[in-house]
C-alpha cells in the first residue's frame, strides 16, 4: 500500500460497521421519521465534509468559502423546479454540478494564485460575494429563501423507480451517494493525481522542480471538491425542500472544516466521523441546554488537543508513507 | 567535444536588491562532460543554479538548452525538457517513504499525472525507474524507510536518487557530497563519473579532491563573478585562482 492508500483496519471496521449501521436503520426505525431525516443530513454534511478535506487534507489548501458550491447547487435545484411538478433528476443534477464545476473553475484560477492565509481570506470573500448575491436577489427569495416544493423526479428511460417522496428511498440514494463518493475518493487519492496532490501538500516547491505544474493539479482538485460539493447541496436542498442563503453562508463552510479537523485531515473516513460526531453531539446537547453552542465548542476544544489528528486516530495510526509498493 | 553545448549560458545576471548575487555569468556544459562550478561561500553558485533550473527568474542574460532559449521558464518546464538538480539543503519528502520520493519523481516523466482511476503503484516503468534510482545511489535497501527516519547522508543521497529518477540530460547538482561520511562519499564519487557519460553535468562543490578528480572543466566563481574558468590544471595553476580561493588546496566551507 501507498502511504496515503493506507487506513488502519480498525477505522476500516468501523467504516463497514457504520454504514451497515446505516443501511439497516430504515428497516428498524421507519417510523422514526425525525430520525431518519437527521442520519440523511448527516449524511450529506459527510459528503460535503470529504469534499472540503480533498482539499484541506490532500491539498493542504484550506477553503473556508466551500459552502458557495454546496449553496449554488442547491438554488439550481431550486431554479428548475416547476411549481407543480419535480424536475428531472439527471438534468436539474447535471445542471447543478455543472454550474458548481464553472464556478469553482472560475474561482479556482483567482484563488490558486495565493497561499495560505490568503488563499483563506480569498476564498472566503469569493463566498460572502456569491452570498449576498442570492442574498439580496428578489428572485432567487432573498433572505428568506425559497421552496423546492416537488422532489426531483428519478426516472430511467420514462421507468421510475421509485418515488424520493418516500422518505426511505431518498435516505437510501443518499446513502449510496455517500458510499460512492467515499470509493471514488480512495480511487483518486491512490492514484497518480492523488499522489501528486498530496505531494504538493507536502512540497510544492520540490513538485515543481521535479517537473510538475502543480497549478493545474490544484485547479483541477478545486474543481472535482467544488463539483462533490455541489453534490451535497443538491441532496441537501432536496431533502429539505427548500434553499436560503444560509446554505452558501461562512457559518455552513466553517461547519465542513470544523467536520474535517474533528473527523481527522487526510483520511477519506475522517470526515465521515466529524459529520456523525458533530450532528450528534449538537441534537444530544440542544435537547439538553440552550447554552449547547458553548458545550459543543468545549468539546471540539478537548477533541483537537487530546487527538490532534482527529477522532480517526483513535483507531489507529495512519500509516503515512506506509512503505513499499505491490 | 564535437557535439553543440547542452546548456550554455551567457552573460545571466541575477540581483537581489542592491546585489548582484550572480552578475554576468557565462558557461556551457556538454554532454559526457562534467563541468564544476567552485568558489567561496556566497560566491553565487547556488543562485547560478536556481537560475539554470528555473526556480529563480533571471535578471538579464540568456540560458540555452539544446540551441533553444529556455531562460524564464518556470522549473517544471525545464524539468521537462531533461534538466534535473538537486538541492544544496536536502529537499525531500520527509514523510514519504524513499521508494514514494522517487517513485514520485519517475511518476513525472508520465505524459501526464492527470490520471484518476488505475493506481500509481501499478504503472510498473515508473516503479522501475524509481528502483533503479535508489540502487544507482546504494539506497535499495532503505527503499521502505520514511525519509525522515534516514540518516543525513543517505537523505543526500536520496535528493540525488529524485533527481535521477526524472531521467535528466543535464544534471545540475549543488554539493551533492555536502553532509557525507567518507564513505559515502566516495561511492557518490564513483556514481558521478559513472553518469558524466550520459549527461551533461555541472557540479558545485566543496570537496577540492572530489572536483578535481570529476572535473573536466572548471568554473571559479567569486562575488557572483567568474573569476576563472578553464581546464583543471590551468586552474590549479593560476595565481589569481589560488589567492582568492584554493590557497591551502581546500577551503574548509
Ligand atoms: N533569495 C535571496 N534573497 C536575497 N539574497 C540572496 C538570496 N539568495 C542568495 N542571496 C545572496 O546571494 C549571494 C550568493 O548566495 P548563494 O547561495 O548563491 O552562494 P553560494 O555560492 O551557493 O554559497 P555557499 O557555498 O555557501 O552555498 C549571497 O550573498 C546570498 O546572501
Ligand atoms: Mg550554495
Amino acid at each position: 500500500m501507498a502511504m496515503h492508500d493506507a487506513q488502519p483496519r480498525a477505522l476500516a471496521l468501523v467504516l463497514v460497521i457504520g454504514l451497515a449501521g446505516l443501511a439497516v436503520f430504515p428497516i428498524f426505525g421507519a417510523d422514526e421519521k425525525f430520525y431518519m431525516q437527521f442520519l440523511a443530513k448527516v449524511m450529506v454534511m459527510a459528503i460535503f465534509a470529504m469534499s472540503l478535506d480533498l482539499l484541506i487534507g490532500y491539498g493542504g489548501l484550506v477553503s473556508l468559502g466551500h459552502a458557495m458550491y454546496f449553496g449554488l447547487a442547491g438554488y439550481t435545484l431550486m431554479s428548475l423546479t416547476p411549481e407543480y411538478e419535480g424536475a428531472s433528476l439527471w438534468i436539474s443534477l447535471a445542471a447543478a454540478l455543472g454550474v458548481c464545476a464553472l464556478a469553482a473553475l472560475v474561482v479556482g484560477l483567482l484563488v490558486l494564485r495565493t497561499s495560505g492565509i490568503y488563499f483563506i481570506m480569498v476564498t472566503l470573500a469569493f463566498a460572502q460575494m456569491a452570498y449576498y448575491v442570492v442574498h439580496d436577489s428578489k428572485y432567487l427569495g432573498g433572505s428568506d429563501g425559497k421552496y423546492v416544493y416537488v422532489k426531483p423526479v428519478l426516472s430511467f428511460f420514462g421507468w421510475q423507480p421509485f418515488s424520493l417522496d418516500k422518505l426511505a428511498a431518498f435516505y437510501y440514494v443518499i446513502l449510496g451517494t455517500l458510499a460512492g463518493v467515499y470509493f471514488l475518493l480512495r480511487l483518486l487519492l491512490a492514484s497518480p493525481f492523488g499522489h501528486v496532490l498530496v505531494g504538493i501538500k507536502a512540497n510544492e516547491h520540490r513538485m515543481r522542480s521535479l517537473g510538475f505544474p502543480t497549478f493545474s493539479y490544484k485547479l483541477v482538485a478545486f474543481v472535482i471538491a467544488g463539483v462533490l460539493a455541489g453534490l451535497a447541496g443538491y441532496l441537501a436542498a432536496a431533502l429539505d425542500g427548500l434553499v436560503n442563503p444560509e446554505l452558501l453562508s461562512w457559518h455552513q463552510s466553517g461547519q465542513a472544516l470544523m467536520m474535517v479537523i474533528l473527523g481527522g485531515m487526510g483520511t477519506p473516513a475522517g470526515p465521515i466521523l466529524g459529520a456523525g460526531a458533530l450532528k450528534l453531539l449538537e441534537l444530544l446537547l440542544t435537547s439538553w441546554t440552550k447554552h449547547w453552542q458553548l458545550l459543543l465548542g468545549l468539546f471540539i476544544v478537548l477533541v483537537v488537543l487530546v487527538f490532534p489528528n482527529g477522532l480517526a486516530s483513535l483507531f489507529g495510526k495512519r500509516k503515512r508513507g506506509g512503505a513499499e509498493h505491490g | 567535444m564535437a557535439e553543440a553545448a547542452a546548456l550554455s549560458v551567457e552573460g545571466l545576471v541575477r540581483n537581489f536588491g542592491g546585489l548582484a548575487a550572480v552578475g554576468g555569468v557565462s558557461l556551457e556544459a556538454r554532454t559526457g562532460m562534467l563541468h564544476a562550478v567552485i568558489g567561496p561561500n556566497g560566491a553565487g553558485k547556488t543562485t547560478l543554479i536556481n537560475l539554470l533550473s528555473g526556480d529563480l527568474p533571471p535578471s538579464a542574460g540568456k540560458i540555452s538548452l539544446y540551441g533553444t532559449d529556455i531562460t524564464g521558464l518556470p522549473s517544471y518546464r525545464v524539468s521537462q525538457l531533461g534538466v534535473g538538480r538537486s538541492y544544496q539543503k536536502t529537499n525531500v519528502f520527509l514523510g514519504f517513504t524513499a521508494f514514494e520520493n522517487c517513485r514520485l519523481a519517475a511518476q513525472s516523466r508520465l505524459p501526464s499525472s492527470m490520471r484518476f482511476v488505475r493506481r500509481a503503484l501499478a504503472y510498473a516503468d515508473v516503479n522501475r525507474a524509481a528502483e533503479r534510482s535508489l540502487a544507482a545511489t546504494g539506497l535499495e535497501a532503505r527503499s521502505g524507510e520514511l525519509a525522515s527516519a534516514l540518516s543525513h547522508g543517505e537523505q543526500r543521497q536520496l535528493e540525488i536518487a529524485m533527481t535521477l529518477a526524472t531521467s535528466p540530460r543535464v544534471l545540475l547538482l549543488d554539493e551533492p557530497l555536502a553532509g557525507m561520511g567518507a564513505e559515502e562519499s566516495s561511492s557518490m564519487v564513483e556514481l558521478l563519473k559513472t553518469l558524466r557519460s550520459g549527461h551533461a553535468m555541472l557540479l558545485v562543490e566543496h570537496d577540492m579532491d572530489a572536483v578535481f578528480a570529476l572535473a573536466d572543466r572548471l568554473t571559479v566563481m567569486v562575488n557572483g563573478q567568474v573569476l576563472a574558468s578553464g581546464a583543471p590544471a590551468e586552474i590549479r595553476a593560476n595565481p589569481a585562482v589560488q589567492e582568492a580561493y584554493l590557497g591551502e588546496d581546500e577551503p574548509g566551507g
